[in-house]
């Protein structure tokens, strides 16, 4: 089981609470993590990342194990504490102005 | 007795105010959407209590929120809005060509007739229509493709298309008004379309007299008259009667023919409302005052409106879709303001109040009449 840690802002898009656990076939990636999360949550979808071009959003990042992944490719394997829902996945929202 | 719902777009959410149609007693709900930026919240004319809204956010984008019910409950619906075929180039601040790129929704226009039918004014400037009530959306990609798109460029608030009216006489008639592309309208319900801004002249672009580049701040149409078009440009209120074929400027006397928004009165086509600026270096309003300007005689001659406004220590703006009429008898007018304040008339503009003081900035006011 996958945790995601998820922004307020779309916890409450989602109407969910707390982390967000998700079932992910196949090697884990950020990419197969969020393909799971927006077929769960279609609501998600294009909050992220682009829906054309699937990049991550500009003022999203991805956080795990106390480093930044959100430069790594988004088919390249999550750390195994991921993977084995030890460590949640985060998706942070930038800190910012406004 | 009738009554009044407005629909009230902030930087931080959206709020409804209702009222029966004495429109002296206030109901504030909200806020909607709380810390989202809801640039356009707008009502079906063929089914009052079907909503659409507009939320979005520098963080995570484009949400369309649908509600079924005036309000009280909302569900998100299709927030897919991509641009048709290879999207090409627009001019950037820097005169560089720059790719379209999708940002938000600005403005939302529901059909006259169809409730489930909806057109969605974007920055980057495009128009998108639904025909199912949000559950898909897709660009009429003739307006960018009409010729003049490479020649588009943003205002300082972006490459927005803002404005949308549909013609209530031909059904295949419409205009759209884009900063800083100009006027444009489509005779065959959105499949074409021309530029119509002959007269219009702007000393800020290299040809002041271009087929397009003026920065259209708002376009208002009257359902008697609907080939009299109101503009608000970044400078010099204009008048059309000609559906936009040919321009003439009528601020006459106004303390500054800058600013946003403009409106027609309800029931009178030559009574006509602008809320001036300062300047476009200055964006709050002349003098300290807030004044909102009426033309009874469809512009060149405008009387300030005082009545229960700020008149010292005033510096707030009114951005170009953050007034609205409604259709009561006497016409009900309202804007909001960048500081937060959301004034009405029950009277036409002869006096106003405060229907509520500290919003986060208004983005958008719309007035639903209601039976």
């Amino acid at each position: 089981m996958i945790r995601v840690g998820l922004p307020p802002h779309l916890r409450t898009l989602a109407r969910v609470e707390g982390e967000v656990e998700l079932d992910v076939a196949g090697q884990v990636t950020a990419g197969a993590v969020l393909d799971v999360l927006e077929a769960a949550y279609p609501v998600l979808r294009g909050t992220i990342r682009d829906h054309v071009t699937r990049r991550r959003r500009p003022f999203v990042r991805f956080y795990a194990c106390g480093k930044d992944l959100s430069h790594q490719s988004a088919d390249a394997p999550l750390p195994e504490a991921v993977a084995s829902g030890a460590e949640t996945f985060l998706v942070v929202g930038a800190i910012a102005g406004g | 007795m009738s009554g009044v719902r407005v629909l009230v777009g902030t930087r931080k959410g959206a709020f409804v105010l209702t009222s029966d149609g004495r429109r002296s007693r206030w109901k504030v709900e909200g806020p909607f959407f709380g810390g989202w930026e809801i640039y356009h919240v707008k009502g079906s004319p063929a089914d009052p209590d079907r909503l659409y809204a507009s939320q979005s956010s520098g963080w995570f984008g484009q949400q369309v929120q649908r509600s079924d019910d005036g309000g009280r409950t909302w569900k998100p619906v299709d927030n897919t809005f991509v641009y048709d075929g290879v999207p090409g180039t627009h001019q950037w601040y820097d005169g560089t060509p720059h790719p379209w790129e999708f940002k938000r929704v600005w403005h939302f226009e529901p059909s006259r007739t169809d409730p489930d039918t909806v057109y969605a004014g974007v920055e980057d400037a495009a128009l998108f229509r639904t025909t199912d009530g949000g559950t898909s959306w897709h660009e009429l990609s003739g307006l960018r493709g009409h010729g003049t798109g490479p020649h588009w460029q943003p205002g300082a608030g972006g490459m927005c298309l803002h404005t949308i009216l549909l013609d209530p006489v031909k059904a295949e008639r419409m205009f759209v008004a884009i900063s800083a592309a100009g006027a444009f309208r489509s005779d065959d319900a959105g499949t074409t379309w021309r530029p119509i801004n002959r007269g219009l002249r702007s000393p800020y672009i290299p040809d002041p007299e271009a087929e397009v580049g003026h920065c259209v701040h708002r376009i208002a149409q009257h359902p008697a008259r609907p080939d009299t078009l109101f503009m608000q440009k970044h400078w010099d209120v204009m008048r059309s009667d000609d559906a936009g074929a040919q321009w003439r400027e009528v601020s006459g006397n106004l303390p500054s023919d800058f600013g946003f928004p403009i409106e027609v009165h309800a029931h009178e086509p030559e009574t006509v409302y602008v809320f001036p600026i300062k300047s476009d270096s200055e964006h709050y309003v002349p003098e300290a005052k807030l004044r909102v300007y009426r033309s009874r005689t469809g512009g060149d001659e405008w009387e300030a409106l005082t009545k229960g406004l700020p008149q010292q220590d005033c510096y707030v703006n009114i951005l170009r879709d953050a007034s609205a009429v409604d259709a009561l008898d006497p016409c009900g007018v309202y804007f909001g303001t960048t500081g937060g304040q959301v004034y009405g008339s029950s009277d036409a503009g002869d006096s106003w109040t405060a229907i509520v003081r500290d919003l986060p900035a208004v983005l958008s006011v719309e007035a639903q009449t209601l039976p």
